[in-house]
């Protein structure tokens, strides 16, 4: 990519609170504000932290029986989502690969989608290409604002009663400050929250809004991504990829019943035949005993020093107070409890396989 | 007494032939949150553009070079235990080792703190 960053809505704003700007997926992109990537996690976990996530892409689809036509693209049993309510899925490629993953919204006459900022696109052609009478409509002029943690019903409250009402995955309009919202009860923090779509116009002013509550601070995508690793969440490139399916991933709650043993949507195949036989690898949660972080990348040996997998997602968790990691183990291994050694920097540094999340998922049910 | 600084952000202050090593504040605050230091041990002797340690902070691991060529001879056990030292203390008592400077001349080097200044604007 050549091309100078993309800048969001929200970039004037962040320029303003201090925030350290950089590249994310030709993205200008807070990584941390003044609070600090540790102090930012904490806010979040104990009060609400605001997170620009307006590089994510935005999506309408419209046309008749758009739930069916996604179920040929995901595995997951859209046709059946209710309006009003929203489900995490995925696109799989015919190898039953992961494409990218996205959380798609039933909003009455349409359907509202998003996907991961690094493959926009990827996934519009691939919709427009197979969504047959869909017209699949990407939207540049709104941001995405989320609103995380225990608080973050008041934050949002204050402003729009109604969000009080919502309940997880539940996705709504209304008004905040007289700007008309997408709100959508959901997130990737393993706290409670909202994802909120706003006019870019008003953005500003909205986000400024939920920054006055005195509960509430900015956060960049460094406390984004320790809060999600210890929410035992993937990250698209990191824990998923076109190589790894959705067992693999862990991802065999996102599929429902009907689905897995229906079929039809690509990969299934191997989806089916891996929910029967098991996979030859599975991703799972790790914890370093020591202090040293394992990163992306270190190789994990079993007890007797074979390799076993690697880990795909490692840093420091500040909740857990220590290190934590997910990777990817070979059938097996993988029980938690299971005693591994992590190669980093050359030296072995035991840890434990354990189940996931690090971080008890806090949503409003 | 005299104090240098190196390119990679590491202060050196150096008392007869034995020199204080850390980071500056500036790396401090570049690196933000410092979770994990690993450190050499005592006795270890490296030259200097070496590796003689490995500081992380929440964002991403960092190497730490040797300025000059010497040894260790004390570390600074404190910041295994509370590694978050080096963000509120970094010329100071979040110090990483104590090495004896076995050529005294690549302290030629090295800059002064106006020189550092000048180099991180």
């Amino acid at each position: 990519m050549t091309d100078a960053p993309k800048r969001t809505p929200l970039h004037a704003l962040h320029v303003e609170l201090g925030g350290k700007l950089v590249d994310f997926a030709g993205w200008e992109m807070p990584v941390q504000y003044p609070l600090g990537i540790m102090g930012e996690h904490q806010h979040c976990r104990e009060k609400a932290a605001v997170f620009d996530v307006s590089h994510m892409g935005q999506v309408i689809l419209r046309g008749e029986n758009v739930g069916e036509k996604l179920e040929a693209l995901c595995p997951q049993a859209y046709a059946t989502l209710k309006p009003g309510k929203a489900r995490y899925g995925f696109f799989t490629n015919a190898d039953g690969g992961i494409m990218d993953d996205l959380i798609v919204s039933n909003a009455g006459d349409h359907y509202f989608v998003v996907v991961n900022a690094a493959l926009r696109h990827q996934d519009i052609p691939h919709m427009k290409a197979h969504l047959d009478g869909v017209e699949v409509i990407e939207i540049f002029d709104r941001a995405l604002v989320a609103v995380q943690g225990p608080k973050a019903e008041d934050v949002v409250g204050a402003l729009c009663p109604a969000a009080r009402d919502m309940k997880f995955m539940e996705t709504i309009v209304a008004d905040i400050n007289g700007v008309e919202c997408r709100i959508s009860r959901l997130g990737y923090t393993g706290e409670d929250g909202y994802e909120i779509s706003i006019p870019e116009d008003q953005a500003i002013e909205v986000t400024k809004a939920f920054l006055a509550h005195e509960d509430c601070e900015p956060a960049g995508l460094g406390a984004r991504d320790s809060l999600r690793l210890e929410a035992g969440l993937c990250l698209y490139g990191n824990d998923i990829d076109q190589s790894t399916s959705p067992i693999e991933a862990s991802l065999g709650w996102a599929i429902q019943k009907r689905r897995k043993e229906e079929g039809g949507f690509p990969g299934a195949e191997r989806v089916q035949k891996e929910l029967a036989e098991g996979a030859s690898r599975k991703l799972v949660g790790i914890k370093p005993t020591g202090r040293a972080p394992a990163r992306q990348g270190v190789e994990i040996q079993c007890a007797q020093g074979n390799t076993i997998g690697q880990i795909t997602s490692g840093g420091f968790g500040p909740t857990v107070g220590g290190p934590v990691a997910m990777g990817y183990v070979a059938a097996g291994h993988g029980e938690p409890g299971e005693v591994v050694n992590l190669m980093i920097r050359g030296k072995p540094q035991p840890a434990q396989i354990v189940a996931l999340p690090f971080v008890t998922q806090n949503y409003k049910r | 007494m005299a104090t240098y600084y190196s390119e990679e952000h590491e202060w050196l202050t150096v008392e007869g032939d034995v020199a204080t090593l850390g980071i500056t504040k500036h790396a401090a605050e570049q690196l933000g949150d410092v979770v994990f230091v690993e450190q050499q041990e005592a006795g270890d002797d490296f030259e200097k553009g070496g590796e003689i340690g490995v500081i992380e902070s929440v964002k991403a691991a960092s190497e730490l070079y040797a300025p000059v060529d010497g040894e260790i001879v004390e570390v600074n056990e404190a910041l295994a235990e509370n590694p978050g030292a080096l963000n509120e203390d970094p010329e100071g008592a979040a110090w990483i080792y104590k090495i004896k400077v076995t050529d005294a001349s690549q302290l030629e080097d090295l800059m002064d703190l106006d020189g550092y200044k000048a180099l991180i604007g």
